[in-house]
């Protein structure tokens, strides 16, 4: 009976032909491997680890294993005063600094209630797009490495090239920005800062279709990723998902609408959900196809930016910094729509001191990573590949 | 909530949310504070913890579907441990709030949710990496972002980093 | 006619001081040695260079004008490496692989016809030898990525082995449309099969419109053969870190690099053979203008040649920068369930064409 019992493991067959005569089928008996994906993987974007159990090329398990990458963001906070965490924020996503910084900025001045000018928050919103189309690039870039695409990939980062420009021309550095601080910004930005991204955004505008015809509508690449890692959207929920990741599971669900922030309300921009019709709704096709979409929505918002900003005359961007940075006692969590999700920090003050007594970040792709293991389970080796190029993950951001 | 004050339609949502699990648990759960940045109630009664979650999760009126953040967090003073949960309910309701629990220093455990959202799965093990407090009924209960043999928990406040680990020396 | 052709290389076979068979060793087969080299060289600087023209790159331009030298800078930089044997590989193995690698793609160079008077060895078999002889690959793979004694290897072994075994039906089929065209397996035969004075027009591939086919197919599977993307699954680098030579360093990694580009050159410089006229001008003669008379000959044979073979290992790169790869089942269920009952089609059909139409 011993052997019917191992019937579940799938390598022998047990068929009842009558009364008496059962048959055994044996196959070749297929021991799982142990092979550890990382944490040097070329797809493992950084150093996450995953310890996959395998039979053959399926994926029977997969564990990630984090902490490689862990710079002690929390406990740096804790004996840091508040604008001197700015930078650090920076090296968490350092795929999208801005929108780290903005994030952050939000939530202390949440806490302390401060005004923030008019033009600060256009600068903000102009630069944190930018920033987001410059991740996304990334991120589709070297999902299709994972893939196999490799043209795709320099073609992404030849147009990051050109955001990177842009934002080192505004804030001296060109990916740990430092720029966004709490209640204005480091710099105004420079004189012809919004003729040159108006060009950059004629420029984007057409090679977003040269990309989506490149890769998108690749016959091969749709057949990697259409129905893999599909996630349903209350699974989804469930786990915490957030951006990108949760709209490709058809949830229509953007903090820059849902919760807005800044002067998201006043814009004019869609949010981008799969259909069904050239995707599975939650696959990784549907991601993939969310951030493709997204950086069209962030190129809109970009124009409607430079049309409706206020001019610079008059304007001092650090005229509403408070001289001495020390909130009221309490405690908040405020978040912001990043690219790879909604960053939320938490930060509890004592109202005494001018260092925060926690300060959390909710990390977006860490969240994210945590479906892993069930994402996984099942698929074979290439398609876990598919899988974590689709989740966009930063390791920067999961360890912190 | 001051008398006279402008209180924000955020507030008042999370206000009738809290009200609900009131009306249930009673006693189990301490007043609102309705303050403006991050409204909350706090569990006093921690073993009820996952019944209030489910409670939470499920009520047709609450449906507090997303965990937003699991934050932990040190109170030397009261000689306690504690976890900050931030909830929502995408595409229900508009409402938010945020629910703290809290255990004994030395030794304590919370429940878990992990079992009523999967995302305090990862959440509630760095809580436990960072401040050592165990979560019952945890699936995996391991740390998570300092290696396993890592000694102490970094983010309480009396945290004495160890001198050595596999002989590196530690502290710079 | 194709005997007294090969005179020139029969006659070396028979040049053999001292008995040793020097003729052959040194007049037949350092050319064909340093045809490989070359197409190594120029295979890898024109990868670099014509991937960085998709890619809007400049590619390599440090070493010598435009670069290129730069492949003959890293060869001497693989030369200096230490050659590192990994403590827990089977040393014997992962010592052979590369070399048995290497044999594999470069016997099949012996049969390549280059020009009218430059063939290594006229066998009545020469197709069949070639396709044979690339089985041998799979062994050097194998041994390569089970002596490596890494699990990645291992995964790149079996995927290569699985993929090359089974892409050999239809790719061998798809040359029998070529073989049954000339109605023989000599490759200096089915190339004089395709010489004329209407130049591209003898070739097979213009001869008929069946022809196309299978052509089409020897080119998809040749491609799985020396895993060259779409069908770079034993190597995938993201999935399987380098595949089946990920614990090879220097001189070792050096020959796997040049058998793989030799095989590059070889199915390459087959399928110019069997379907594209080998060494045949492709110029008409157009009535006093004897284009065809005047491009051709032993010279201008091995011009063609070359120039052909590039020309396919050009399409090979292009492909490769241009589509993401394809899923193991993906690829196997190309293989079995389109190519190969494809190939079965062509193959009747060029049997149909060839006694039905004159």
């Amino acid at each position: 009976m011993q052997e019917l019992e191992k019937a579940g493991v799938g390598s022998v067959r047990v068929t009842r032909k009558s009364d008496k005569v059962v048959v055994i089928e044996k196959d070749l008996v297929t021991e799982e491997m142990l092979l550890a994906m990382g944490p040097q993987h070329p797809s493992t974007h950084g150093v996450l680890k995953l310890e996959c159990l395998t039979d053959g090329e399926v994926i029977t398990q997969a564990e990630p294993y984090l902490g490689y990458l862990h710079r002690c963001f929390e406990k740096h906070c804790e004996n840091v005063d508040y604008p001197a965490i700015v930078p650090y924020t920076d090296r968490m996503d350092y795929l999208a600094g801005m929108n780290s910084e903005m994030a952050y900025c939000i939530a202390v001045e949440k806490l302390m209630d401060v005004e923030i000018p008019r033009r600060v928050e256009f600068i903000r919103v102009i630069v944190a797009e930018l920033n987001r189309i410059a991740s996304h690039l990334v991120a589709i870039g070297t999902f299709g490495i994972d893939l196999g695409a490799f043209t795709p990939f320099l073609f992404c980062f030849r147009d990051r090239e050109h955001i990177l420009s842009l934002l080192e021309w505004a804030s001296g550095a060109r990916m740990l920005y430092n720029y966004i601080w709490i209640g204005g910004l480091a710099y105004d930005v420079p004189a012809d800062f919004n003729k040159r991204v108006r060009e950059f955004v004629d420029y984007f505008r057409p090679q977003t279709v040269e990309l989506f015809r490149l890769l998108t509508e690749n016959e091969i690449f749709v057949k990697r990723t259409k129905g893999i890692g599909i996630m349903p959207a209350d699974v989804a929920i469930n786990y915490g998902w957030s951006g990108p990741m949760l709209r490709g599971s058809g949830v229509k669900w953007d903090l820059r609408r849902n919760d807005p922030y800044s002067i998201y309300p006043e814009l004019q921009f869609d949010v981008p959900v799969p259909d069904g019709k050239f995707s599975d709704v939650g696959d990784c096709l549907s991601r993939h196809l969310v951030r493709a979409l997204e950086m069209e929505e962030s190129l809109k918002i970009i124009e409607q930016c430079i049309d409706k900003m206020p001019s610079s005359e008059g304007f001092n961007s650090r005229s509403a910094i408070p001289k001495r940075i020390r909130p009221k006692a309490g405690e908040v969590y405020a978040r912001a729509e990043n690219p790879r999700g909604e960053l939320g920090f938490y930060i509890q003050s004592d109202g005494k001191s001018t260092k925060p007594v926690r300060c959390h970040a909710r990390s977006s792709c860490f969240v994210n990573l945590s479906a892993m293991k069930d994402l996984s389970k099942g698929q074979l080796l290439p398609d876990l590949v598919a899988i974590i190029g689709s989740i966009d993950i930063v390791l920067g951001e999961i360890d912190r | 909530m001051e008398e006279g004050k402008v209180v924000s339609r955020s507030l008042q949502q999370s206000a009738a949310a809290y009200a609900v699990i009131h009306e249930k648990f009673g006693d189990a759960l301490s007043a609102f504070d309705g303050n403006e940045t991050m409204p909350f109630f706090e569990v006093l009664d921690a073993s009820l913890w996952v019944d209030i979650a489910l409670y939470m999760r499920d009520h047709p009126k609450l449906k507090f579907n997303y965990m937003a953040c699991l934050t932990g967090l040190d109170y030397p003073l009261e000689e306690k441990l504690g976890i900050v949960c931030n909830f929502e309910s995408i595409g229900i309701f508009p409402h938010k709030l945020a629910v703290k629990v809290k255990c004994a220093r030395e030794g304590g455990s919370i429940p878990s949710v992990a079992c009523v959202w999967h995302t305090a799965n990862w959440q509630e093990r760095e809580a436990y990496d960072m401040y050592g407090m165990l979560f019952t009924g945890h699936p995996d209960m391991r740390r998570i972002l300092c290696p396993d043999d890592w000694e102490g928990f970094p983010l309480r406040k009396d945290y004495k980093v160890q001198e050595t680990y596999h002989g590196i020396k530690v502290p710079y | 006619m194709g005997n007294t052709l090969n005179g020139w290389s029969e006659a070396l076979v028979g040049f053999n001081p001292m008995g040793l068979p020097l003729g052959l060793v040194i007049l037949a087969a350092i050319p064909l040695v340093f045809i490989a080299l070359y197409s190594l060289t120029y295979g890898v600087y024109g990868e670099r260079k014509i991937s960085a023209f998709m890619q809007d790159r400049l590619g390599p331009m440090e070493v010598g004008k435009w670069g290129i030298l730069q492949t003959i800078a890293d060869i001497l930089k693989l030369l200096q490496k230490e050659d590192i044997v990994p403590a827990s590989a089977d040393k014997f193995l992962f010592v052979i692989g590369p070399g048995v690698l290497f044999v594999g793609s470069f016997l099949a160079f012996a049969v390549l016809p280059f020009s009218s008077a430059f063939i290594g060895a006229s066998l009545n078999v020469g197709l069949f030898f070639a396709i044979g002889i690339v089985s041998l690959e799979v062994v050097g793979i194998l041994a390569a990525g089970w002596g490596s004694n890494n699990k990645w290897s291992l995964y790149g072994a079996v995927r290569s082995v699985a993929q090359i075994v089974s892409y050999e039906i239809p790719a061998a089929i798809a040359l029998l449309c070529g073989a049954m065209m000339a109605g023989t397996l000599d490759m200096q035969q089915i190339t004089l099969h395709q010489s004329g004075h209407w130049g591209f027009a003898h070739f097979f591939l213009f001869q008929s419109p069946i022809a196309w086919l299978p052509f089409l197919i020897y080119f998809i599977a040749s491609l799985a053969e020396v895993n060259r993307a779409p069908f770079d699954i034993p190597e995938a680098e993201s999935e399987l870190v380098a595949g089946y030579f990920t614990e090879y360093t220097g001189m070792k990694f050096a020959v796997i690099f040049l058998a793989e580009y030799g095989s590059m050159f070889m199915v390459s410089a087959i399928i110019s053979v069997v379907f594209l006229g080998g060494w045949n001008s492709p110029f008409p003669n157009i009535g006093s203008f004897a284009l065809n008379d005047w491009t051709n000959g032993p010279g201008w044979g091995v011009t063609w040649m070359i120039l052909k073979g590039f020309f396919f290992i050009f399409v090979q790169m292009w492909l490769r920068w241009t589509l993401p790869r394809l899923r193991v089942d993906q690829l196997m269920y190309l293989c079995w369930k389109v190519l190969t009952p494809f190939a079965f089609i062509s193959f009747v059909l060029t049997a149909v064409w060839e006694i039905y139409v004159p």
